[in-house]
């Protein structure tokens, strides 16, 4: 059906295409996209030149863009630095990656519980639930972290990985995403044929809602890599063999200019996990975000 | 939904209405221990913050004490006696005005201008635009960049093009340092929103453009406006919410905390100040709720507006 959809799009694109469109008007939108896409770039690709600058290069008047001669020195001594550390990076990485991917499936698989009872139950007090959830998603982290940091303390989970783990696996959006893509992807009448068939709800759900929503587990999955993955944990963690990457590097970082290519180095690492996890699941994502909409 | 909106608003058979919320509780009981993992957290580290903030802000609570009842003494001394409050909520203004709205439409337009290039390379301008927003770590970026010595990437061609003699400090720079922080601040704003922006558009029925063309629409920007745009309202509502919260939530920018006379200075930085400096958190919990506030105002005034699109 979906296949037909495409077709049918397709076909339908190629008459309307030429509809209300100048030439002049695509090649003005052509140069604005140029333009905005530079500026996106630039900055980017100036942070990757300088991680493959030599010492001398760095500091060459006027900087320089591309490194003329590229070299991975910067890398090298990157690895250098953080084996002869007193906590071996590997430590680092273990934490933050451990961090992310178990607050990942956890946010995937609770919320998704949840969504699935919002979207397929009547139950009394769903409305209220639901716009809760609606309403949070405009109280951003940063004004509640007053109130969170008492609350985490209070529970005892303070300094530990726990306190980054919990709050993001009930990230409102993750929730708020997964129910409106199950809400237009799971029809009642393939739900009422397993009932029939003799399925507990948690095998429905195990083996029939869950399957479906694979594109929505992605996106749940983007946006929780993009929250724990660059977490610094800061005012959370404090030990230092439970602290998360970002801190440590952004040590190295700290002693100064003479780490001046290394830190654009970590900068370049940090950021390809985010950016490969996107490319590689970008339209699964734009696939939940076509039922992201938010009707009154 | 309907069954409970119907019974409520029916006090006729008020009766059975109870017999039927009861009924449906105990016949969609799996449903809440499905709902129950998430909730649970939900309202610990949502909810119960929200809550806790707003109690709080009636009393003087230093951490070490019990909280006492102060009434509205911390929203008295907040709006009357705090100047740099005061200057915190005016740069958060000017902060939250630029990136809010600007963002907003920036995330609309460029998500507009790849709806209308070839499908083919759609896929790679996407990433280029939503790269910023997932990198996390655009603060590092952008200090290479305005570095306030000549090898500052800006100043490094500014000088070499004899712009300017000697180097801008950019971020110590009262003039400056806001521009620097907004514009930073856009560059990784195309977020979540400009997705939903990107497959909404996607996702616009082709047969209306048809009819629209039919109906007499000339050129691309009627189509816009009468055509796309109202189509394309749950997604603009749903990025508007999200525009809220990233725009008035702005806690640490590059400038660093404090900044020069404060002319960085935001409201969720006046809050942790009093929070984990002062240690006085009822002062600090007046602080959170006057934005909790301030985002529901928000919301109220985005809903309006959204709703004379196409009109």
């Amino acid at each position: 059906m979906k296949q037909n959809d495409a077709v049918k799009n397709k076909h339908l694109k190629v008459k309307t295409k030429r509809l209300n469109r100048s030439k002049a008007g695509d090649v003005g939108i052509d140069i604005m996209l140029i333009l905005l896409a530079a500026f996106m770039v630039l900055p980017m690709v100036y942070v990757i030149g300088n991680s493959f600058k030599s010492f001398d290069e760095l500091f060459v008047f006027p900087p320089r863009f591309i490194p003329l001669n590229p070299t991975t020195a910067n890398y090298l001594d990157l690895f250098t630095v953080l084996s002869t550390s007193w906590v071996p990076i590997s430590r680092y990485l273990f934490n933050t990656v451990f961090v992310t991917v178990v607050g990942g499936i956890a946010h995937i698989f609770i919320s998704s519980l949840a969504a699935y009872a919002l979207c397929k139950f009547n139950f009394p007090g769903k409305n209220v639930m639901f716009q809760t959830v609606v309403l949070s998603l405009m109280f951003s982290a940063t004004v509640t972290q007053i109130p969170s940091f008492l609350i985490i303390a209070k529970l005892g989970i303070l300094d530990t990985p726990w306190s980054l783990i919990l709050p993001a696996i009930q990230s409102s959006l993750g929730l708020y995403l997964m129910k409106q893509f199950m809400e237009q992807l799971i029809h009642d009448s393939l739900l009422e044929a397993a009932r029939i068939d003799g399925a507990g709800e948690i095998r429905i759900f195990g083996q029939i809602v869950m399957p479906l929503v694979k594109p929505a587990w992605l996106t749940l999955m983007i946006l929780t890599i993009q929250s724990l993955w660059n977490s610094t944990g800061a005012g959370y963690i404090f030990s230092e063999e439970i602290k998360m990457l970002p801190t440590a590097l952004s040590q190295i970082t700290a002693t100064g200019i003479a780490r001046a290519g290394v830190s654009a180095a970590i900068t370049v690492i940090m950021m390809l996990v985010p950016i490969l996890t996107f490319v590689f699941s970008q339209s699964q994502m734009i696939e939940t975000m076509a039922t992201s909409g938010m009707k009154d | 939904m309907s069954t409970i909106a119907k019974t409520k608003t029916n006090k006729a058979v008020k009766p059975k209405k109870k017999k039927t919320a009861a009924y449906l509780a105990k016949q969609n009981k799996v449903a809440y221990f499905f709902a129950a993992p998430y909730f649970i957290l939900f309202f610990v580290f949502t909810v119960l913050p929200v809550l806790v903030a707003v109690v709080l802000s009636f009393t003087y609570f230093n951490m070490l004490e019990w909280p006492t009842f102060v009434g509205i003494d911390n929203y008295i001394n907040l709006i009357f006696n705090d100047d740099l409050f005061i200057t915190a909520v005016k740069n958060t203004f000017v902060y939250a005005v630029c990136v809010g709205p600007v963002g907003y439409m920036l995330a609309f337009l460029v998500a507009w201008f790849i709806n209308e290039i070839t499908p083919k390379i759609r896929a790679i301008i996407i990433l280029l635009f939503y790269a910023p927003a997932i990198s996390g770590n655009a603060a590092f970026i952008w200090t290479l960049l305005f570095s306030s010595d000549s090898y500052g990437y800006l100043n490094g061609i500014f000088m070499y093009l004899g712009f300017i003699d000697e180097p801008i400090t950019w971020l110590e720079n009262t003039t400056y340092i806001m521009p620097v922080v907004i514009i930073v601040a856009l560059w990784g704003s195309l977020g979540t929103s400009f997705l939903s922006f990107v497959a909404g558009l996607q996702g616009c029925d082709r047969s209306l453009y048809e009819a629209a063309a039919v109906d007499g629409i000339k050129n691309r920007w009627q189509e816009l406006w009468y055509v796309t745009l109202p189509s394309m309202k749950p997604q603009l509502m749903f990025g508007a919410v999200l525009t809220i919260s990233g725009a008035l939530g702005v806690g640490a920018s590059l400038a660093g905390n404090p900044s020069v006379e404060y002319a960085a200075y935001f409201i969720s930085m006046h809050m942790g100040s009093y929070a984990s400096e002062r240690y006085e958190m009822g002062y600090a919990c007046a602080i959170a709720t006057m934005m909790f506030l301030i985002m529901i105002i928000c919301n109220q005034l985005f809903r309006k507006i959204l709703n004379k699109i196409g009109s």
